[in-house]
């Protein structure tokens, strides 16, 4: 969720029960604009939160000209010291999957690894390097994946210009009460896997400046997402099932919109089982 | 003077006519042509599009007015969408004669609904108001919603003032004596509001009619399968040796799980309905399956193993096991009551009973938060059985042993061993973490005003189950998914295994079919044998003939 509308933005996604303290929406209006100022960034979201067993880290994103440009992620204990975390790379990512379990809350934690093959044991050990793991690489590649998997945004609020880059569009009004309930209208805010995949008639119907990202209605399994009208119909409010925590709130006819995680990090890969 | 020569400095021949020196210039400008070249154009211009009626000239002079009138930064980056917005509006106003009323949206009947939460019911004079205001069970929902926020849980300001309108109409409306705001359970389609009721001592709907009719029902079966069973002893049936397990019966309500009385509703606003009391064979088995609510009490839950029973009873089963778990208080809150009896009485089952301790002194939130057995639980746990209290369901009453004497004694399983758990008012310190991580996490609302902070507990093993404490003030409160915390992957029962068939033996056995020549040989040794007794035959009937002369 944007920076500068975070208490509006909390209210209106604060229907699962979780939030945060007046302490700390005190004190993240003022650290995430100093953010901004130090990093150069043009927008700041405030993440969200995972919650470890003995801390909480929280996590705000920078993002620069270029919306659509990997974004910079940093993290807090206390939301007043944010350190820069390392760029997700895939092997991390790939690393961080075979970790189950809560985060311990202490970003040098080490994980042992439980189970790995036979041939990734020996490539470590001859690398030097000993199968561990530590929590902010965890960490990282877990907000790498959430922003893959379930990080949206409604159809229409962010243009590719010309050029290549995505910027927000400015005659984003937002979207009628009929289009906020269906999957449709909601893109994953990442790098589109099944664009290519549509046919020919599909894609006649796209319009190339707005329809440049996957939409939610052919996430698999069908039924990972929740479409709820809180607030007496006057918010439409998403929630991922997949990764539960995630919380997505739009006001239709409105330009407010956002998304923020409020979780322990795990994949709820029970998901099969549970609908 | 220029002509239509090349205006912009990247075109061909810009430049290169200067005036008085391009190749038209030998020719004199003709005014009236020029007017005419003039005419030609505002013509092309004002002509109507066959399509959409609109012509270029309208549509441009309103694109700059507009543009004029608004002033956007950068107009020319989307001087394309001001130019469908433009036409858009053109539409727009036509359409407008058509509609003649408005639109009702949905959210305008939500609306109507909230409004109906704030408007006082009739017939409520100034006596009953003072009434209330001495004892009411209405909860402080507004109280708990402060201190739970100082931890950065809880639902919008919004949400909880309506949560408390709701609990108060549902208290004007039942005979309640206690109640509380036990949380919020989100499903797919809805969310559920739960509300924990006692109900005042005796004022109970009585329930139990529909249960005696269910159990005259079965009676009634096994009385014809009886007859049956006599007429047909000639040919029996193999009977089935399967025997189901006892069925375990619920708990009264009032005691052990089915101690509170609970009221869901959608929305505050909506209409409360209560949830049917839990019974152990539906504790049992939502302990097997994991399935999100949907939000409607009347579906149906597909799972294996089969759940007993619809959408509402999981999430009252779902409830029970979660109060079981999660329901704490600081420690000395409550005592037990002074009993005359002894624990004799109780079956050894433990004291099931408490009540506030008047002279409780509360703890500091240092003291709170450092340790966890200043804490403990006033939910009484669930035993493997479904029961909070044991029941052996082999014990008989008497009436029930005269008639089944015979049938019974013969096939009676091993005995049940008593389960035992922990008793009322354990402290925290005792309960299992999973795997490394502990069952709860304490923590301050704020390190940097420890004067008034609040001590906050949150389940790890249900996530979404806090707990605050401040002074001499607590509250428990749920908001999640209705799920208990699992490491590891749920893994679905397996199908039973294969019944065994029935026995087999030589009458149930095949037989080969005979051979040609075994049947040849068996009709050879048959006539025979009838050859044999045909002679016997005659020799008899020789003998009788030869007696009947005789006489």
């Amino acid at each position: 969720m944007e920076a500068a509308s975070l208490p509006a933005a909390l209210e209106l996604a604060a229907g699962g029960g979780a939030g945060l303290s007046p302490e700390k929406r005190a004190v993240l209006g003022a650290s995430l604009l100093l953010l901004q100022r130090d990093y150069r960034f043009e927008r700041v979201w405030f993440w969200g939160c995972i919650q470890g067993v003995r801390g909480v880290y929280y996590i705000a994103e920078g993002l620069g000209p270029d919306r659509a440009a990997p974004r910079s992620r940093l993290y807090s204990l206390n939301c007043v010291e944010w350190s820069l975390l390392p760029p997700a790379t895939e092997e991390m990512v790939a690393r961080a999957e075979q970790l189950k379990g809560r985060f311990q809350g202490d970003p040098s934690f080490e994980y042992e690894y439980t189970e790995i093959n036979a041939e990734d044991a020996e490539r470590l050990f001859e690398d030097g390097k000993e199968p561990m793991i530590k929590e902010e690489s965890r960490l990282v590649a877990t907000i790498e994946q959430i922003d893959r998997a379930v990080g949206i945004i409604p159809r229409g609020a962010f243009v590719k210009t010309p050029l290549g880059s995505v910027r927000e569009n400015r005659n984003f009004e937002g979207l009628s009460l009929t289009e906020a309930k269906k999957l449709s209208s909601y893109f994953h805010f990442t790098e589109p896997v099944n664009l290519k995949n549509k046919t020919l008639l599909e894609k006649a119907d796209l319009d190339p400046s707005t329809d440049f990202l996957d939409s939610l209605e052919h996430d698999i399994p069908q039924g990972s997402w929740t479409v709820q009208l809180e607030k007496g119909g006057t918010v439409v409010v998403l929630r991922s099932l997949l990764w539960l925590g995630l919380t997505f709130y739009h006001v239709p006819m409105t330009k407010q919109y956002g998304y923020v995680y409020f979780g322990t990090g795990e994949k709820n890969l029970d998901l099969p089982f549970m609908l | 003077q220029h002509g239509h020569g090349p205006y912009q400095p990247h075109e061909p021949g810009y430049g290169l006519y200067q005036p008085g020196y391009s190749p038209y210039d030998d020719q004199i400008p003709d005014p009236a042509s020029r007017m005419l070249a003039i005419q030609n154009a505002k013509a092309y211009l004002l002509k109507s599009s066959t399509t959409s009626g609109l012509n270029l000239y309208d549509h441009l002079a309103n694109m700059l007015t507009k543009i004029l009138d608004e002033q956007p930064i950068n107009a020319v980056d989307v001087i394309e969408n001001i130019s469908k917005d433009v036409k858009w509006a053109q539409f727009q106003k036509k359409m407008d004669t058509l509609r003649d009323e408005h639109e009702i949206l949905p959210t305008f009947e939500a609306a109507e609904k909230c409004k109906a939460l704030f408007l006082k019911a009739n017939g409520e004079g100034d006596e009953e108001l003072e009434e209330e205001i001495g004892e009411t069970p209405l909860p402080n929902v507004m109280e708990t919603a402060f201190y739970f926020e100082q931890a950065g849980i809880g639902l919008s300001k919004d949400e909880s003032y309506h949560i408390l309108l709701a609990l108060k109409k549902l208290i004007s409306v039942q005979p309640i004596q206690t109640c509380r705001f036990w949380g919020k359970i989100l499903g797919l389609e809805m969310n559920y509001i739960i509300a924990e009721v006692q109900y005042h001592e005796g004022e109970e709907e009585e329930e139990t009619e529909e249960e005696e009719v269910i159990e005259e029902g079965a009676k009634g079966m096994g009385e014809v399968e009886d007859e049956d069973e006599n007429k047909e002893k000639e040919d029996e049936l193999p009977k089935s040796t399967y025997k189901p397990p006892p069925v375990i019966p619920k708990e009264e309500n009032g005691t052990g799980a089915n101690k509170y009385v609970y009221f869901v509703c959608n929305e505050p606003g909506k209409p409360w309905v209560k949830l049917p009391p839990v019974t152990p064979a539906q504790i049992v088995c939502a302990r097997k399956i994991k399935k999100f609510f949907t939000g409607r009490l009347d579906a149906p839950i597909v799972s294996f193993p089969p759940f007993p029973g619809n959408e509402a009873n999981y999430l009252r089963a779902q409830i029970a096991r979660i109060s079981a778990g999660t329901q704490i208080s600081p420690i000395g809150f409550y005592q037990f009551a002074e009993e005359e009896g002894d624990e004799e009485e109780e079956g050894g089952g433990g004291r099931d009973t408490y009540e506030e301790n008047p002279d409780f002194q509360p703890l500091s939130v240092a003291e709170m938060v450092g340790s966890l057995s200043t804490w403990v639980h006033h939910g009484q746990s669930i035993l493997k059985q479904g029961r909070c209290v044991w029941l052996n369901p082999f014990q008989k009453s008497e009436e029930e042993e005269e008639d089944d004497v015979e049938e019974e004694k013969a096939e009676e399983p091993n005995e049940l061993q008593q389960e035992i758990g922990p008793p009322l008012l354990t402290p925290l310190s005792e309960d299992e973490g999973i795997q490394n991580i502990p069952a709860w996490t304490a923590e301050a609302s704020t390190n940097l005003i420890p004067q008034y902070a609040v001590a906050i507990l949150q389940s790890n093993r249900w996530p979404g189950a806090y707990a605050f404490a401040s002074g001499k003030k607590f509250d428990n409160i749920y908001f999640g998914w209705g799920h208990k915390y699992s490491p590891e992957n749920h893994t679905p029962a397996l199908p039973a295994a294969v019944q065994a068939e029935y026995p087999s033996g030589p009458e149930v056995a095949e037989t080969r079919d005979p051979t040609l020549e075994e049947e040849l040989a068996l009709k050879a040794a048959r006539e025979e044998a009838l050859a044999a007794a045909e002679e016997e035959e005659e020799e008899e009937d020789v003998e009788d003939d030869e007696e009947d002369e005789d006489d």
